[in-house]
């Protein structure tokens, strides 16, 4: 603790024990216990207790009020439990009776202010932050705290529940891993004191008939095995076992919505996993009796292990895809995969009953569909899914949600009824169906796939978030669909699928409604960057009207469109201009038209969305080498950063500096300095032609100006990326040795300007005075200057003051403290506080 | 409760309800897809249509060659085109009292039945309905009539004839009755019998029964009907829309509670999404444009147009058509926007508060002012000076095959560039979702075209767009005659005030008082009146002049009413105290049968009923009697 501090903390602990007082902002007590948990974490000393005599003056003086404020009072408890952390400062409270005062019996707890449930939290943060040495423990204990916590986790505040079965499981926790003398075994449990009331406290609520005290015992169990890994919890659990397994096939009960994630926690240690039997047992007898949407996520969860016994996998595997299984029969589809779901486990009546349910059908397909996905997202599955099926399940829930499916069974028609125009499923499936595009092995359907995602495509009936679904989805399987005829040549399909999927994106993109239009634009996009190699692909796109309908919307309305259409436009160019053989499509807009049409774009657009995509396709074409030769490219750069340079927008003119930067290390690059990994060696004197040659270009192109004028831009990100590129320029034109002291450089006319420059930009006012006829001596373009400003600036100390955060002033403790006493209203020499 | 049902077509309802003592017409739909059999009339000579080839008969006769033509595979009649009309033999329609229109596209064939048919009813139907509904004729009339076909053909109406044509000639129903076109001044006339109506407005018809016009949503001046007496409702559904538009929205409340729900005038087209179908034709309108083609709408001078124009008015602009010419061609083309601007009242809420701003209801105003939509009564004259390619064009009519669309249709139809959008069922159609809502009113009965109660015919799976209810609704074809599944048990009848001033109730259970009444029912207009009986004829002051009257009964004293019930043991304890010794009783399935063996009688007790059965001894059945009577109540 710094002097300072120290001084001020007398007044604040008074200011904040003054009940006349009104109460502190709550954030600065927060931050103000931060402090303290900073200050003691390493000290386990007393050292801070009697250098602040202070803090214990102010505990006791909390104690001392009658009625003290609810909130400063929970500050006082979890303070004191910070403090308690070492047994060292525990003891030196305890000698002053304080924690006997704020944690016992007589304390807040039997008082008035009990009522109030942020005093309960900070009781139980209280003593959760001492909970760290036997002496408190035994405290707690003797003292009767046990019954107070178990008490708190049937609280109504929610926080207060949680946090009271947190303790107890840290409690417990700390109590058999810091007393047990020798390792706990089955046959032989020695609990130790503490451990043993909470363990019988457990046990008694579990066989109590009480609902609430068994979720409450349940919850602690999950969150125990959740983070206690050791073999002492299977002892625990051994004595609970029968209980617990009771509750699945006891109707009396309603505890099994609990079971899962208890299991789950429990599947995931070592303690259970490598156990041969009855946990296992366990687990597949809550899969048979949980209802499915219960079971669905032990299901998954049990997926995802990969130490899990074959039999248990394919029991989860059953209930995860029964409801696949059932719709699948509804839909009279014949089932490919005979044998792989255990119907003993779940009864297929049970799915099919709720299947037919209007209220249930659409949670229990979305859970299903998003457990399905969450699967196929993991890169390994521990377990092969029947991709067929699982592609024709989809398929079928697609066509069921359209109305394009006349299922012959009874079952079916109810499904159909309840699906049709379900946007909810619709969406889940779509989802599906997109991570599915990354498996092989449902190759065979892929045309009726495409029967199914075209008729997506183009019904009316297809709502926008829908639609947008349909698009990932459909790229996805076209990429697929792309590898695939790779492999086996089938080009005719192919070729037709593209045509009736770009027939269907011309009337998309003339939509009324601009989220399809918008939407239509970025699958455009995704298609062009996937598949812009393959030659069937630009055939069809360049045949179709896509190409002119998408540059028309460069002049769309509505700005999210505009800016779409010019990242479509900006990728359609790179097989439409930039292509080595690209076929010139007749309309307005030839290469330089659409450049053009894009400068207009930054330059006059009034939002900011079609303006940042112009300078990121500006970007995206230079970085491919496809704005023509370097002297070109000059122009074409200089173009576009003295439009940006003006930008309202931070994201414009940060997207100029990429632009720059990418400009700079090609530049450097094709001119052979040694910053280019590939550039061929060359010697002291070309290098140094060739760092002028690099110089003038960028001098030319006006970089320069634009880079220190961005040093000081309002906007910090800016400022930011514009001393990183100047910083590698440095690096490249000076080794580091060669680096110039910013001494003696003033002589020179050129010096003058740069001392200046210099000193602007320290004050951060380079974009309020910046010299636009080269006033005061700084000529950006003038290499010469530039050399000498590149080699005398301190850009470090600029970099690492940019690097700051706005707060680092005010962060500090003492002006926390300061910001306390302001609040207050005690401190007068402070009035002048920016706050 | 009957109904006539004169109409299969369940958009183009026409029904007949014969409902206490009057004869009520529910719409009078013209069918009008008759005429899709006849070849399209040209505005101008069509070397395409005139060279067609006669069709020859398979074994090769060609009696019909001048009257039937082969074109893509299809036979057409190469005649004036015909209507079906709705059923005429089924009742007489003279006596229909009065017909009730629901809406504009539910009244063209009105001129057949007041003018062929010697109705002299009225005719109901609210304002906008008549105006646009005249619209809707003159139009109609005009686009036959300026076309005059010297052919008429006859005689492959013939059954024998008809047999043996391809269909869907073969199977085209009553081709006998099919009639060309009504006339203008046969219009005038017919609506001449409209009298107008407003929303929710009481009309008594003959005292029997009250109908009110309720907003249907559907159309501007669309109405739902209820019929109802005292003690009966009846619901007529016809074309309603649960959409917000332009009309005032359907007034759904008033529909509860009804004995029979009759549902008619709507469509079971299943992807009537109306945001998806607006976003549909703007995109496949706009695609068109942008590639130069030419887009035709073929639809009615009225209704869903101002719609459509409405979202174009919206779109044209962000689409970049702004330069794009859209035409409205049709005789009434003028008079129709200008009706909707004027219809304030039969807007809804939204469009009503515009009247009271500076701007029409209708933005259509706006794109008249701007140029950008223009509208000639034909493609003659000024049209032909304007037209300017691409463009998009509204005309009628939908059926393609008279009107100025058939000029389009042949100008346009070789290029594939150009795109028609049917529209029918686009926008604002009343959908068969109506109904489920509607039955959430949970009326007693419904009754239905048949094919409400099936899945459309193309999509046999989608059962969620049939009509599915308890009890199960009664369905009906053209020319059958329902029994409405309601009998009518009360009727109200009014008591004077002074007779029942004279009432002396009497109660004979808690809370039920009875009282004799003896009065004159007088019933005149289907209203029943009890009044005072007239007095007593006092003794003829004066012999002479002593005339009965003759249309007042006689009135004779009256014998008292008798109440209660007769227990059986203690009747045979009286009797025994009376001096009936050998007293025995029987049971039966109604009462009992008390024996007096020895005086040779029976007396037989049943709920409703005593009966004293005994052999000419009447001082023995007055004995009887009385006993009898000392159990019941008199009043």
């Amino acid at each position: 603790m710094t002097r300072e501090c120290s001084l001020l903390l007398p007044r604040v602990c008074a200011a904040l024990a003054d009940p006349r007082q009104p109460g502190s902002d709550d954030t600065c007590l927060e931050k103000l216990l931060d402090w303290f948990r900073d200050l003691t974490q390493f000290d386990p000393t007393v050292n801070l207790l009697q250098d602040n005599p202070c803090l214990m003056e102010f505990i006791a003086s909390m104690l001392a009020l009658p009625e003290p404020s609810a909130s400063i009072l929970s500050f006082t408890l979890r303070l004191a439990g910070i403090l308690a952390a070492s047994e060292n400062r525990f003891q030196h409270l305890q000698q002053e009776k304080l924690l006997v005062r704020l944690f016992g019996r007589d304390g807040p707890l039997n008082s008035a202010v009990w009522e109030d449930a942020s005093v309960r939290s900070g009781w139980v943060e209280g003593v959760h932050s001492m909970m760290h040495h036997q002496p408190a423990l035994h405290f707690l204990c003797n003292g009767g705290g046990i019954d107070v916590i178990f008490t708190l986790q049937g609280d109504p505040s929610l926080f207060v529940a949680s946090a009271a079965s947190q303790l107890l499981v840290h409690m417990l926790t700390l109590s058999v891993e810091s007393e047990t003398t020798k390792p706990l075994s089955t046959k032989d449990c020695d609990w130790p004191a503490c451990a043993q009331m909470i363990i019988k406290r457990i046990e008694d609520s579990l066989q109590s008939s009480s609902a609430s005290h068994i979720e409450q015992s349940l919850k602690l169990l999950t969150s125990l095995f959740g983070s206690c890994r050791a073999t002492w919890t299977e002892v625990l659990w051994l004595g609970i076992a029968k209980q617990i397994e009771s509750f699945l096939t006891e109707e009396t009960v309603q505890a099994q919505h609990m079971l899962a994630n208890l299991l789950l926690n429990m599947a995931w240690s070592p303690v259970f996993c490598d156990t041969e039997g009855s946990f296992w047992a366990l687990v597949t007898s809550a899969l048979e009796h949980l209802t499915p949407v219960q079971a669905g996520p032990l299901a998954v969860g049990i997926l995802r292990l990969y130490k899990c016994p074959q039999d248990v996998r394919i029991q989860a595997l059953t209930v995860l895809l029964q409801p696949m299984d059932c719709i699948l029969r509804a839909a009279s589809q014949p089932l490919e995969y005979a044998g792989l779901l255990d119907e003993s486990v779940s009864d297929p009546v049970t799915v099919e009953n709720l299947l037919s349910s209007k209220s249930s059908c659409a949670s229990l397909l979305c859970q299903t569909l998003a457990h399905l996905e969450e699967l196929l997202s993991l890169i390994r599955l521990p377990v092969d899914l029947p991709y067929t099926s699982l592609l024709r399940f989809l398929m079928t829930i697609l066509q069921f949600c359209n109305g394009f499916l006349s299922p012959a069974s009874p079952l079916g028609s109810t499904i159909s009824r309840i699906l049709i125009n379900c946007f909810r499923v619709q969406r889940s499936a779509l989802d599906v169906l997109a991570a599915l595009s990354e498996r092989k092995g449902c190759d065979t359907l892929i045309g009726s796939l495409f029967d199914v995602l075209l008729a997506y495509l183009e019904s009316p009936n297809t709502s926008p978030t829908v639609l947008k679904k349909t698009f990932q989805a459909t790229s996805k399987w076209l990429v697929r669909l792309q590898e695939l005829s790779c492999s086996n040549s089938q080009w005719q399909q192919t070729e037709k699928i593209l045509q009736d999927v770009f027939l269907v994106l011309q009337k998309r993109l003339c939509s009324p409604c601009w989220e399809v239009r918008d939407s239509s634009l970025e699958f455009l996009t995704v298609l062009i960057k996937c598949l812009r190699d393959q030659d069937e692909f630009r055939q069809s796109l360049l045949s179709s009207e896509v190409p002119r309908l998408t540059e028309n919307l460069l002049e769309d309305p509505e700005s999210y469109v505009r800016a779409s259409a010019v990242t479509a436009v900006g990728h359609l160019a790179f097989i439409t201009y930039f292509a080595p053989e690209s076929p010139v499509i007749g309309n307005q807009y030839n290469k330089e038209n659409t450049v053009a049409k894009l400068q207009e774009i930054l330059s006059t657009d009034p939002e900011g969305f079609p303006r940042r995509a112009v300078i990121s396709i500006f970007t995206k074409w230079l970085r491919q080498g496809c704005t023509g030769q370097l002297e070109d490219t000059e122009k074409f750069v200089s173009r576009v950063i003295q439009t940006v340079e003006h930008d309202l927008d931070w994201e414009v003119r940060l997207g100029g500096l990429e632009l720059v930067e990418v400009f700079c290390s090609q530049t450097i690059c094709q001119l052979g300095l040694p910053k280019c990994p590939y550039a061929p060696v060359s010697s002291a004197v070309t290098s140094s032609i060739h760092q002028n040659e690099s110089l003038q270009i960028f001098c030319r192109a006006k970089l320069f100006s634009f880079l220190f004028r961005s040093l000081c831009d309002c906007d910090k990100p800016v400022g930011q990326r514009a001393c990183d590129i100047l910083l590698g320029l440095r690096g490249n034109f000076y080794p580091i040795s060669t680096l110039k002291d910013s001494q003696g450089t003033e002589d020179s006319p050129a010096g003058h300007g740069i001392a200046w420059l210099q000193r602007t930009l320290r004050q951060g006012s380079l974009a309020q005075n910046f010299p636009t006829d080269g006033g005061n001596g700084v000529d950006f373009q003038d290499p010469e200057s530039m050399m000498l400003a590149l080699g005398t600036i301190d850009l470090e100390e600029l970099h690492d003051e940019l690097n700051k955060s706005s707060d680092h002033v005010e962060k500090s403790p003492q002006s926390l403290l300061q910001d306390i006493l302001a609040t207050v209203g005690t401190i007068e020499e402070n009035e002048a506080d920016c706050y | 409760f009957f109904q006539y049902c004169l109409s299969g077509h369940p958009t183009l309802p026409c029904n007949v309800l014969k409902f206490k003592s009057t004869t009520i017409m529910l719409d009078c739909g013209l069918d009008m897809t008759s005429t899709l059999n006849f070849l399209p009339l040209p505005l101008v000579q069509s070397p395409r249509l005139s060279k067609l080839p006669g069709w020859v008969l398979k074994d090769g006769s060609t009696f019909l060659d001048k009257e039937l033509k082969e074109c893509s595979g299809h036979v057409f009649v190469d005649s004036v085109p015909e209507f079906c009309l709705p059923e005429t033999e089924l009742l007489d329609l003279s006596t229909v009292d009065v017909i009730l229109i629901s809406n504009y596209h539910c009244m063209m064939a009105l001129p057949y039945i007041t003018e062929y048919t010697g109705f002299t009813g009225t005719v109901y139907a609210t304002e906008p309905t008549v105006q646009i509904g005249r619209l809707l004729m003159e139009e109609l009339v005009n686009s036959i009539e300026r076309v005059p076909k010297a052919q008429s053909a006859s005689m492959w109406k013939n059954k024998e004839v008809q047999r043996l044509l391809p269909a869907p000639l073969k199977d085209a129903v009553e081709v006998s009755m099919w009639r060309k076109c009504y006339t203008m001044p046969e219009v005038n006339a017919a609506l001449s019998k409209i009298q107008l109506v407003g929303y929710s407005q009481k009309i008594e018809l003959f005292g029997a029964v009250q109908v009110t016009p309720l907003s249907s949503g559907y159309a501007l001046g669309s109405s739902n009907w209820i019929i109802q007496s005292h003690y009966e409702k009846v619901s007529y559904v016809s074309g309603s829309s649960l959409l917000t538009t332009h009309p005032q929205p359907m007034d759904q409340a008033s529909l509860k509670n009804s004995d029979v729900l009759i549902l008619t005038g709507l469509t079971q087209i299943p992807t009537a999404n109306p945001d998806g179908m607006v976003g549909e034709f703007c995109s496949n309108l706009a695609m068109t444009v942008r590639n130069g083609g030419n887009v035709l709408v073929p639809c009615y001078p009225s209704g869903v147009i101002y719609d459509l124009l409405e979202c174009l008015y919206q779109y044209i602009d962000s689409a970049g058509l702004s330069n794009v010419p859209f035409y409205f061609i049709s005789p009434v083309a003028n008079s129709s926007l200008e009706f909707s601007q004027i219809f304030a009242e039969w807007l809804c809420h939204n469009k009503q508060t515009k009247v009271y701003l500076p701007e029409p209801p209708f933005p259509h105003a706006e794109l008249i002012q701007t140029n950008k939509l223009k509208h000639y009564p034909s493609i003659h004259g000024d049209f032909s000076n304007d037209f300017k390619q691409p463009c998009v064009v509204f005309t009628g009519h939908p059926s393609l095959r008279f009107g100025d669309v058939v000029h389009f249709m042949e100008l346009w139809g070789k290029s594939s560039l150009n795109t028609v959008i049917f529209t029918g069922n686009a926008e604002n159609q009343p959908n068969i979702s109506v109904i489920h809502h509607t039955l959430l009113f949970q009326p007693l009965h419904v009754v239905c075209p048949e094919q409400y109660t099936q899945p459309p015919p193309t999509q046999s799976h989608r059962t969620d767009l049939m009509i599915d209810c308890q009890p199960p609704p009664m369905s009906y074809r053209r020319a059958e005659v329902l029994t409405l599944p309601y009998k009518r048990r009360y009727e109200k009848i009014e008591i004077m005030p002074e007779l029942a001033d004279s009432l002396v109730p009497l109660e004979i259970k808690p809370g039920i008082s009875l009282a004799t009444v003896s009065a004159v029912l007088h019933t005149k207009d289907n209203k029943h009146v009890l009044q005072l009986p007239p007095k007593p004829p006092q003794p003829a002051a004066s012999k002479k002049r002593k005339r009965v009257s003759d249309d007042v009964p006689e009135c004779k004293p009256l014998k008292p009413l008798l109440s209660g019930s007769i227990p059986v043991d203690q009747f045979v304890q009286t009797l025994e105290k009376h001096g009936f010794s050998d007293v025995k009783v029987e049971d039966t399935a109604k009462g009992h049968i008390v024996l007096l063996q020895e005086a040779e009688t029976l007396i037989q007790i049943e709920e409703d009923s005593t009966h004293i059965i005994c052999d000419n001894d009447e001082p023995l059945r007055v004995k009887l009697r009385d006993l009898v009577l000392k159990f019941l109540q008199k009043f």
